[in-house]
């Protein structure tokens, strides 16, 4: 079973979090600072296995995380998950987010966190694996995104519009956002 | 209408969405609380709109401001009625949000039910899918009741898409609701041979997951996923199934030889390294779970450690990592393997990696030996002084600790080593870990005697230089060290050089800051060193000067804020002055002080409260005398006295009492604590009581202010003890007299058990000091039992299900239902939930996946099926009806002869899985008939069934065997005739399963008969109701268990019109006798709504309740059902008539008995006898038995040869016995009752049941 799945950036800014278990919002929030606290002091060329995460879980549980340019994935699990299984499957979720937003950035967390979300629902389901195959796991986002625009029809036209002319209105935006320009990078791992 | 929403999206458009509400946030970074909370406001305002797209998009904020930590739940209702929009786009942002939110104890979730059926039962899979996804985040007890059966019938859904969905969320229902474990498990087995991988992957997972925590319920599986792992190719469900057989393997030690092969296959072929990680571990657990005898078997554990090796070595820090890991399990039962890569291990010590060097130290503890343990103790506080980060230094210290202790401090030869060791780990800075080595200062000084001489000298010079160990705030955790300090320093203090300075050290002002508990040892302590001063020397001027400091440094802690410490303090100051007193007058008092704290402190075993026995008829939760209206806290002495590491001393609550008032009390409570059992053991130190004496005033007393760090030459370093050790032990080979001396000197007679730390086992080292180590001590009655410290608060307790017994009918799902049901309270409530769509109890009941196909049909020709067994009997022609369903068996006997013959009951599961373990050549046949052999050839599959019920029919044998003669051509149709008798054998047992229910198991169990004979035609129970061209009704009707004035009618309602029916009412005129059960607030002759509709061809079952108050006549209701039929264009209400026929037997209720109750119970002469003869009865005695058993609701209780005894209970406890005996086509039962009418109701109904067919 996977836990919890949390995704914060290099200053410990959650990104998404999603909890399999019950926590009420302050406990959530001491977890992903501890997390951050653990994952952050770690080397990139040390192991992605972390144990003694003492508020979520307990011996039974480990950290297991990725680290992409800005942003840490980081999934906690139990005993029944195979650890390099899940080394992959953050693989298949950062590529799979990949696809889905045309390279992806940070920025597209930020933005677009419910997205996000909907993309991790047809990968982990409740806290256990739901489908592996990226190719599905997208067909699947796609046709809702397709069936979501469709709903949308003319009555969504005119907020989609007023957005854009809201963003066209912020020039400074990628001043604000400094981290915009970096990519998740997503490397060529062995097959799984 | 187009204009309103025209409108509604421009007012929407001046509000934030998500993306302007991050812009927001992030453009105010130095006031951002301040920002959220208006946007909060702002989200308040348009929850308030009507407009759903205004909510949906507030919503979708509040799940981002969830995400920073706000609570959100205040929304709860608007996220529900997001949830509840039509549209797909605002429907997932409710979930989505919900999912995140909501929780077990959110109210509105209750709300929720309803409307997450429709989305469940939606025509677009996509709100199915959005719903199970959420549904798995928030699920309830209560949801997973309700909807349990909606989201089993998806299981079977046309998408792939939503069956995985459906499997998976399965687990959490489970996990909230695990009666509905039993009746799913059918259909989640069936799906892990789904076609589709994703689904096949879910259901492994949910077994996998279930099976992780309750391995044996699931063993009967292990066929199934052997087939599996030998066939799949996807990664993602090998390593879950070899993952499961890692669990699976301690409980059945043959299933771990037959997976050595293929997992050694797969070690050698794969080259994805997590399968291969996965392997090498299950391999591990195999070869745990074997005996370590197998000579073959250390092949098998070379390829892992070598496979383990190179992932060690591996350059990638993961694969190290889940080396090491896996090492440390082949560790523990094979040593000596691991122990050959003892540098790879120590290298990995000195890794970078925190994690890895974690795993490295696990290791280390199976590696130390007597004769390296110091070197590699020796290494590990370079890492503990290198170390930064107190985690990994804590850790360090632990695993030292755990190193040195491991088995009685079996590789420990030099004490004074492992002691200086300890003392060298008093200087870590801020670590936690205080208490821990405290414990382990009292336990080697309490239990090596041979030692204490030296740790009260160490102990001393750490008291006198306590300023360092409390110096900084820092340092607080190691503070307790100093608890361990003053106690061992007191309880020997007749090994102190000094101990003038150390009752010193232990009074100055500076312990008051202490924490409390401390002091109070402090305190306790300086009062056996004072006794023990003053028997050095009574009126020497150093006893003198001990009484001056006493007095004087006393009241300081008199006057402490601490309870324990004000009181041990006050008590020993008036000791001492009384001592002083009774000095002054020349007294002799130093034997009699010294007499208080005499006798011997031993270890007690820290489970040994836990394993004392109550006394016989002691009830520990009633109450002794009345409750006090204020309750004084008294109790925390006996804690103190049971707890070893604190062994505190009983005190005497009065001070001002004179010594003889203290003699008498303390006889007392030695005479009580002698008869009391929870006092054993530590009675002798509960007994020292305080006494003052007089004493000398104001003696002079130096402060010695030692500024000197701990490595003062008065304590000497570990690092001394190695090389001085390395010494002894050359000069110990050279001569070993030495040794005996030693011996001499430190044999003591102590009360516990002692042991040698074996000097003989490991080349010639001997240690320094011939130990005694004393055992812990237990209570002298204890119970050996082990029953450790499993989680009462386990989820998966409850998921601790058998899943081969026999489903039971009390365990079908509940279904939306009419208010009757509901009226029962809750165990009842089960038992009597409605049944769903009338296939689907079967479905739920079946076993095997062929047969459900079949089952579908099954309803429907159910009346083909009867003639069509007629047919078999006489004829061969019936078998085309049968198709090509008929062919299956064939087709796939190789299949089901090896993975899994119909499992029909546990015993019969068992034998299967045996079977198929035991991979011996099939057993040729116990009846032994050559025809059987013969058909056997041709098709394997009656022997397997043979195999699985091995004591079948003697009448089948003998009919074949006439047959056997005859030609080929017999021989062919012989086995066609096997294969129908196999088919119905099949069915009888799904009937079985289905109808015949709770007692089925146990049947079985105790007679062994009817489930394994010879083959029964069907039966079925259902009788028609009540039939026109639009629908068909058949009921069968059940007594209830839990109430005994209520009887169950089952009625299955079937559409056979092209029509839709809808608003079905079912209404009975109720009579004196019997009601029917309606929703409170109903009138007496309203009816019933239906709970379902019914499209065209489909059939569905409801459940009505009646109330009954005499069972001893049958007897008729009048009822009608009304309802709808609504074609495309038009609808009529139309109404059918019918008369529900309530026999006697449908009062009885299956109940199982034991022969000698049933013995009891006919001689007990209460009951009533009556007997009928019935004629011409051509079937064998066991079909008839089965008849009656079935149809009669009654179980068999014993049976010799064509005499049977039976026995049944009707819902209001009237006993029914028959005794049945058959001859020459005729059968006689003899029956006896409590109830006469009853009985002859019951036996007119058997005879007819017989009279038709």
């Amino acid at each position: 079973m996977i836990k919890a799945i949390l995704i914060f950036n290099n200053h410990g800014k959650p990104r998404l979090i999603r909890f399999y278990q019950y926590f009420a919002e302050d406990m959530q929030q001491q977890i992903i600072r501890e997390t951050f606290h653990l994952v952050s002091k770690r080397d990139d060329n040390v192991c992605n296995f972390l144990e003694g995460g003492s508020l979520i879980g307990g011996s039974d549980y480990k950290l297991i995380y990725r680290h992409y340019a800005t942003l840490y994935f980081v999934f906690c699990v139990d005993s029944s998950e195979s650890e390099l299984g899940i080394l992959d499957l953050i693989q298949v979720f950062v590529e799979t987010l990949d696809k889905c937003f045309e390279n992806v950035c940070e920025l597209d967390l930020i933005f677009h966190m419910d997205k996000v979300h909907y993309i991790l629902q047809e990968v982990v389901m409740g806290g256990m694996v739901l489908e592996t195959n990226m190719n599905e796991i997208v067909a699947q986002v796609e046709l809702q995104n397709r069936m979501e625009k469709s709903e949308g029809g003319l009555s969504a036209a005119p907020a989609r519009a007023v957005s854009a002319v809201k963003n066209m209105n912020l020039p400074e935006m990628p001043r604000n956002i400094n981290i915009g320009d970096i990519n998740i990078k997503v490397p060529s791992l062995s097959p799984f | 209408m187009a204009l309103k929403i025209v409108k509604g999206s421009i007012d929407r458009m001046f509000d934030k969405n998500l993306q302007d509400l991050v812009r927001g946030i992030r453009n105010h970074k130095e006031e951002e609380a301040k920002y959220i909370s208006t946007c909060i406001d702002e989200i308040k305002q348009e929850l308030k709109q009507d407009n759903i797209a205004v909510k949906a998009n507030a919503v979708c904020k509040l799940t981002y401001l969830q995400m920073l930590g706000y609570d959100v739940s205040w929304a709860a209702f608007n996220i529900v009625e997001v949830m509840s929009s039509s549209k797909f786009t605002y429907k997932r942002i409710g979930y989505l949000a919900a999912s995140q939110c909501f929780h077990e104890s959110t109210d509105v979730i209750m709300l929720t039910t309803n409307q997450i059926r429709k989305d469940l039962s939606s025509p677009n899979q996509y709100d199915t899918g959005v719903a199970l996804t959420g549904l798995s985040c928030f699920v309830t007890p209560d949801l997973a009741r309700d909807l349990a059966n909606d989201i089993m019938t998806l299981m079977s859904h046309t998408k792939p898409y939503i069956r995985k969905k459906a499997v998976l969320i399965m687990y959490k229902v489970f996990l909230k609701y695990p009666e509905s474990l039993r009746p799913a498990f059918p259909r989640l087995k069936e799906k892990l041979e789904d076609p589709d991988p994703g689904v096949q992957s879910a259901a492994v997972n949910v077994i996998c997951e279930l099976a992780r925590r309750n391995p044996k319920n699931y063993l009967s599986l292990a066929p199934l996923f052997f087939k599996l792992m030998t066939s799949s190719t996807n990664n993602w469900v090998l390593i879950k199934i070899i993952k499961l057989f890692g669990a699976l393997t301690p409980l059945e030690p043959r299933l771990g030889k037959k997976l050595i092969e293929p997992l050694t296959n797969l070690i050698h072929s794969t080259s994805a390294m997590s399968l291969l990680y996965e392997c090498v571990n299950t391999v591990i657990a195999v070869l745990i779970s074997l005996s370590s005898g197998m000579p073959n078997h250390s092949a098998s554990i070379q390829l892992c450690v070598q496979k383990l090796r190179i992932l060690i070595e591996d350059s990638d820090q993961n694969l190290k990592y889940l080396g090491l890991l896996a090492m440390s399990k082949i560790l523990k039962t094979h040593p000596k393997s691991v122990q050959s890569h003892k540098d790879l291990i120590l290298q990995c010590l000195d890794d970078k990696d925190e994690s890895i060097r974690l795993r490295a130290l696990d290791l280390l503890y199976g590696m130390v030996s007597k004769k390296n343990l110091m070197e590699i103790v020796k290494k590990l506080m370079l890492h503990v002084d290198k170390a930064e980060g107190t985690t990994y230094r804590d850790e360090l210290l632990t695993k030292i600790i755990d190193i040195c202790s491991q088995s009685n401090y079996q590789y420990i030869t030099n004490f004074e080593w492992y002691i200086s060791i300890l003392v060298e780990l008093t200087r870590l800075e801020g670590t936690r870990h205080g208490h821990l080595i405290a414990s382990q200062m009292l336990d080697v000084a309490i239990r090596v005697k041979a030692i204490r001489g030296f740790a009260v000298a160490q102990m001393a010079t750490l008291l006198d230089n306590a300023h360092l160990l409390t110096g900084n705030v820092q340092r607080k955790g190691i503070c307790e060290v100093l608890y361990a300090a003053a106690w061992i320093c007191g309880e020997f203090s007749e090994h102190l050089e000094n101990p003038m300075q150390t009752l010193e050290a232990m009074l100055r002002p500076k312990v008051a800051t202490l924490p409390g508990h401390i002091q109070a040892v402090y305190v306790q302590n300086a009062a056996k060193l004072f006794a023990t001063v003053l028997k050095s020397g009574e009126g020497s001027a150093d006893s003198t000067a001990a009484q001056e400091m006493m007095i004087e440094r006393l009241p300081l802690f008199v006057q402490s804020a601490n309870l324990e410490v004000q009181e041990r303090a006050s008590c020993i100051l008036q000791l001492v002055k009384y001592i002083q007193k009774l000095q002054q007058k020349d007294v002799e008092i130093a034997e009699e002080v010294i007499a208080l704290f005499a006798g011997e402190l031993n270890p007690v075993a820290p489970k040994a409260q836990k394993k004392v026995p109550v006394p016989e008829g002691l009830d520990l939760d009633a109450w002794i005398n009345e409750p006090p209206s204020e309750s004084e806290s008294e109790d925390e002495q006996p804690k103190a006295i049971f707890s070893k590491e604190e062994p505190k001393h009983s005190r005497p609550r009065h001070t001002e009492v004179d010594e003889k008032e203290l003699a008498k009390r303390r006889e007392a409570r030695k005479q009580e604590q002698a008869n009391n059992p929870f006092y054993i053991k530590a009675s002798p130190s509960s007994q020292k009581v305080y006494q003052e004496a007089p004493g000398v005033e104001h003696i002079p007393v130096v402060q010695i202010d030692l500024t000197v760090p701990l490595k003062v030459p008065g304590l000497p370093m570990s690092d001394q003890y190695v090389k001085l050790e390395e010494e002894r032990r050359q000069k110990d080979r050279a001569d070993k007299k030495k040794k005996e001396k030693k011996k001499r000197k430190e044999k003591r007679s102590g009360r516990g058990k002692k042991h040698d730390s074996g000097p003989e086992s490991e080349e010639d080292i001997t240690p320094a000091h011939m130990v005694d180590i004393v055992t812990e001590e237990m209570p002298e009655n204890a119970l050996p039992s082990d029953d450790d410290d499993k989680d009462p608060n386990d989820p998966h307790k409850a998921l601790d299900i058998d899943l081969d017994k026999p489903l039971a009918d009390s365990e079908k799902l509940p279904v939306r239902s009419h208010r009757a049901a509901e009226v029962l309270k809750s165990p009842a409530e089960d038992g009597d939930a409605e049944r769903s769509v009338s296939q689907e109890p079967k479905k739920k009941s079946s076993k095997e996946k062929k047969e459900k196909k079949k089952d579908k049909d099954r309803d429907r020709k159910k009346s083909k099926e009867e003639k069509k067994k007629k047919k078999h009997k006489h004829e061969d022609k019936g078998e085309d009806l049968l198709g090509g369903q008929e062919d299956e068996p064939v087709v796939q006997s190789e299949e089901t002869s090896e993975v899994a013959a119909p499992p029909s009951s546990t015993t019969a599961e068992v034998s299967d899985l045996d079977f198929w373990l035991s991979n011996a050549p099939v057993p040729s046949n116990t009846q032994g008939a050559a025809t059987v052999a013969a058909a056997a050839a041709a098709d394997p599959v009656p022997e397997a069934a043979s195999g699985a019920a091995p004591d079948s029919e003697p009448e089948e044998p003998k009919d074949t065997e006439a047959e056997e003669t005859k030609s080929s051509k017999h021989k062919k149709k012989k086995q066609k005739k096997e294969k129908e008798e196999k088919e119905k054998k099949k069915k009888k047992k799904h009937h079985h399963h289905h109808r015949h229910s709770d007692a089925g198991g146990e049947e079985s169990v105790q007679n062994g008969t009817v489930e394994e004979e010879e083959p029964l035609p069907p039966m079925s129970n259902y009788c028609l109701l009540a039939e026109n061209s639009y629908i068909k009704m058949v009921n069968d009707i059940q007594g209830n268990l839990q109430d005994g004035s209520q009887v169950v009618v089952s009625v299955i309602f079937e559409n056979k019109c092209e029509s839709f029916l809808k608003s079905m009412e079912f209404n009975v005129l109720d009579s004196l006798n019997s009601k029917l059960q309606r929703p409170e607030g109903s009138g007496a002759h309203d009816g019933l709504t239906v709970p379902f509709q019914l499209p065209p061809g489909v059939s569905n079952e409801a459940r009505f309740v009646f109330t009954m108050q005499s069972i001893v006549m049958p007897q008729k209701l009048k009822g009608t059902l009304t309802f709808i039929v609504k074609n495309e264009d038009s609808s009529t209400h139309e109404k059918l008539d019918f008369k529900l026929h309530f026999t006697c037997t449908s009062y009885l209720i299956t109940t199982p008995c034991y022969s000698d109750a049933f013995a009891k119970l006919l001689e007990s002469g209460d009951l009533k006898c009556s007997s009928v003869k019935l004629e011409g009865i051509s079937m064998p005695f066991h079909h008839l038995l089965a008849r009656i058993c079935f149809h009669h609701h009654f179980s068999v209780v014993e049976r010799i040869d064509s005499c049977a005894s039976m026995y049944s209970r009707s819902i209001q406890g009237h006993h029914v016995c028959l005794l049945v005996k058959t001859s020459d086509q005729t059968v006689s039962i003899d029956a006896k009752c409590d109830e006469p009418t009853l009985l002859g109701n019951v036996l007119d109904e058997i005879k007819q049941t017989f009279s038709q067919c």
